[in-house]
């Protein structure tokens, strides 16, 4: 197939299009208003709903309603309106009810700035709302993956009942790349006979709620959850390595940082430093047992996680994983400075010296 | 035996959690009897609000989703735009609509969704223990204004019909109440409207329902309802505030 030329934001909204996306409810923020855009345009045509809600406490909740009624619903924003969808998040998580979110991250915290950031991975990863939940989180590092991620983000969805989110930033949601729309594997997906739809005949109404007054009613959706849960660590985790095999420095990043680190790989070796990398693909689940194994490996000799954060988010989940055997350094940037080449070359030879 | 009265197919067998003299149950009652009487039942999709009427999911005999507090009109929003054939109601009280929820209402009546509304307004916060509400009238106790509301302190209670039908979205907004047969009757045309115009494509329908909060206002049932009369009335006037169909005729 020929590869066509697409700005991140746009191939987000495309994808979705080309998922079956039946509705989008957005409200504009930078760096991702060309989602809301693009879907105004040309969701409509291909059948679908476009609103452009007053909030984006008001977009998540119209996909709560839509989804709650049986429709493939979605809605997008950036760092500071995230923020404003958490309470909808965890109700979409209550009420089990499938979705997509996709965050284009900026620098935080508060207003921050337009420029890309890492900084929402706690809130992404930990549950941003009340209660115990989780949502499977997506984390591209280029156009290509973004547009492959969301179309499989609709089926994941789907197949548990549960808000899947695509955390992307600045810098790929600005971005143009020449991608390929290639086939995305696509899933058996159960009837959505849940769905509060009108009865239209059924002998029974169908009910969305995330209210159980009752304790054991609501110890019983917490424990149906936890097994959700446990399905999805076991099916859904993924991750990519990179000249790891012989890696004395690991490096560990996701997303733009993480596709920065292939650059230094490569001059660090020319240099004669082994350098490998570790890139988690889901951040939730997280590739807690396989970043372990690696950086259990004789040869591993510390790790250097890096990340658009300025002290660290993804760091707590590396720490967890490397359980103390190797030593960890960090190197982050926050308010939209991206790590450079140079910086993470820097960082892996000082870390590798201390290491030895 | 003839049968003079049954319970409406629109409610489910669940019995109302209400408090004794509590108007949700008798307005309940009026929108099941609508849905059935203008064959939308098996179609419709309502939204319930957080207050005393979290439960009212199982009191309609009809699909329902349990919005968080205030965004209903969001969540009917969704609905109502992929569903666009079929009936959907929200159904809010005053904090719920009013306070947390202004944003949400306001929107959802300025772009015209066309669903329908019942908006109970019982000058208090019922299911939290009786807390002021945006509605709350000048003078009156509550929890969280125990000497009674002040205007210096917390403003002038908000009309929301009336402001809801400066919005040219809003094709229809009236105000009732349920506290005698003949106020009972005329509450039901007004939602019996609201669903026609919703079903026609009008637009936005709303109908504002006082209410009573005897367990809330310390007042037995019956002394409620002279309450509500007395005093609610006079600031809420019942009637019709915008009908846009009448005002094109
Ligand atoms: C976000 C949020 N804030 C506060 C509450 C607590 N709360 C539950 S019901 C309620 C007030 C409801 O009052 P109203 O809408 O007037 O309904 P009523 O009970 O009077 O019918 C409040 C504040 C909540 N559930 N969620
Ligand atoms: S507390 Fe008030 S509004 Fe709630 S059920 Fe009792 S009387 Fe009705
Ligand atoms: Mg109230």
């Amino acid at each position: 197939m020929a590869k066509e030329l697409w700005k991140g934001n746009e191939a987000i909204a495309e994808a979705a299009i080309r998922a079956g996306c039946d509705c989008f409810f957005g409200y504009p923020i930078t760096p991702q208003s060309e989602v809301p855009e693009y879907m105004s345009s040309h969701l409509p045509k291909a059948g679908g709903v476009f609103v452009q809600s007053e909030s984006e406490v008001a977009a998540i909740n119209m996909v709560y309603g839509a989804a709650g009624a049986g429709m493939r619903a979605m809605t997008s924003s950036s760092s500071p309106g995230i923020s404003l969808k958490q309470e909808g998040i965890t109700y979409l998580a209550a009420a089990e009810l499938p979705c997509v979110i996709v965050n284009v991250m900026r620098g935080g915290p508060g207003l921050g700035t337009i420029q890309p950031g890492q900084g929402d991975y706690f809130q992404a990863t930990r549950g941003g709302g009340n209660g115990d939940y989780r949502t499977v989180v997506l984390a591209p590092s280029n156009v290509q993956e973004t547009a492959d991620f969301v179309q499989e983000a609709f089926d994941i969805a789907d197949q548990y009942r549960s808000p899947v989110v695509v955390l992307a930033d600045g810098l790929i949601g600005q971005m143009m790349e020449p991608i390929e729309w290639r086939p995305v594997p696509k899933r058996q997906l159960p009837a959505k006979d849940w769905a509060a739809c009108g009865k239209k005949g059924r002998d029974h109404t169908n009910v969305i709620n995330s209210l159980f007054l009752n304790p054991e009613e609501c110890d019983a959706l917490n424990q149906r959850l936890t097994v959700k849960y446990a399905e999805i660590e076991k099916n859904e985790v993924r991750w990519e390595t990179a000249l790891c095999q012989d890696a004395e420095v690991l490096i560990t990043a996701y997303g733009t940082p993480a596709r920065i680190a292939l650059t230094a790989l490569d001059l660090l070796r020319e240099q004669g430093i082994r350098a490998g990398l570790f890139r988690p693909v889901t951040l939730w689940p997280f590739p807690e047992k396989a970043l372990g194994e690696i950086a259990a490996e004789p040869h591993v000799k510390v790790i250097l996680d890096v990340e658009m954060s300025s002290t660290g988010q993804m760091l707590d989940d590396v720490r967890l994983a490397v359980e103390g055997r190797k030593p960890i350094r960090y190197l982050g940037h926050a308010g939209g400075i991206m790590p450079t080449v140079e910086e993470m070359i820097e960082a892996a030879k000082t870390a590798l010296k201390e290491a030895q | 035996m003839a049968v003079v009265y049954e319970k409406s197919r629109g409610l489910t067998d669940a019995e109302l959690h209400y408090c004794p003299g509590c108007h949700h149950g008798i307005i309940h009652k009026l929108i099941a009897e609508t849905l059935v009487e203008l064959d939308l039942l098996d179609g419709a999709i309502g939204v319930c609000p957080v207050g005393c009427s979290v439960f009212a999911f199982k009191y309609f005999n009809c699909d329902m989703l349990e919005a968080a507090h205030g965004r209903a009109p969001a969540v009917a929003t969704g609905i109502k735009r992929t569903h666009p054939d079929q009936a959907v109601f929200t159904y809010q009280g005053d904090g719920d609509l009013a306070s947390i929820g202004a944003a949400e209402i306001v929107h959802a009546a300025m772009r015209g969704e066309k669903f329908t509304t019942v908006f109970v307004n019982n000058a208090i916060y019922g299911m939290t223990g009786g807390q002021m509400a945006p509605t709350t009238l000048i003078g009156q106790r509550a929890t969280t204004c125990q000497e009674g509301r002040t205007v210096q302190q917390a403003g002038m209670p908000i009309r929301v019909a009336e402001m809801l039908s400066t919005l040219d979205g809003c094709v229809y907004a009236e105000r009732v109440c349920v506290t005698d047969i003949p106020n009972l009757n005329r509450a039901k045309k007004a939602i019996k409207t609201a669903f026609q115009k919703q079903m026609a494509g009008e637009g936005f329908t709303f109908v504002e329902v006082l209410s009573t909060c005897p367990t809330n206002w310390g007042l037995t049932p019956v002394k409620a309802v002279q309450w509500l009369r007395e005093n609610m009335i006079p600031y809420y006037p019942l009637g019709v505030i915008k009908d846009k169909g009448l005002e094109v005729r």
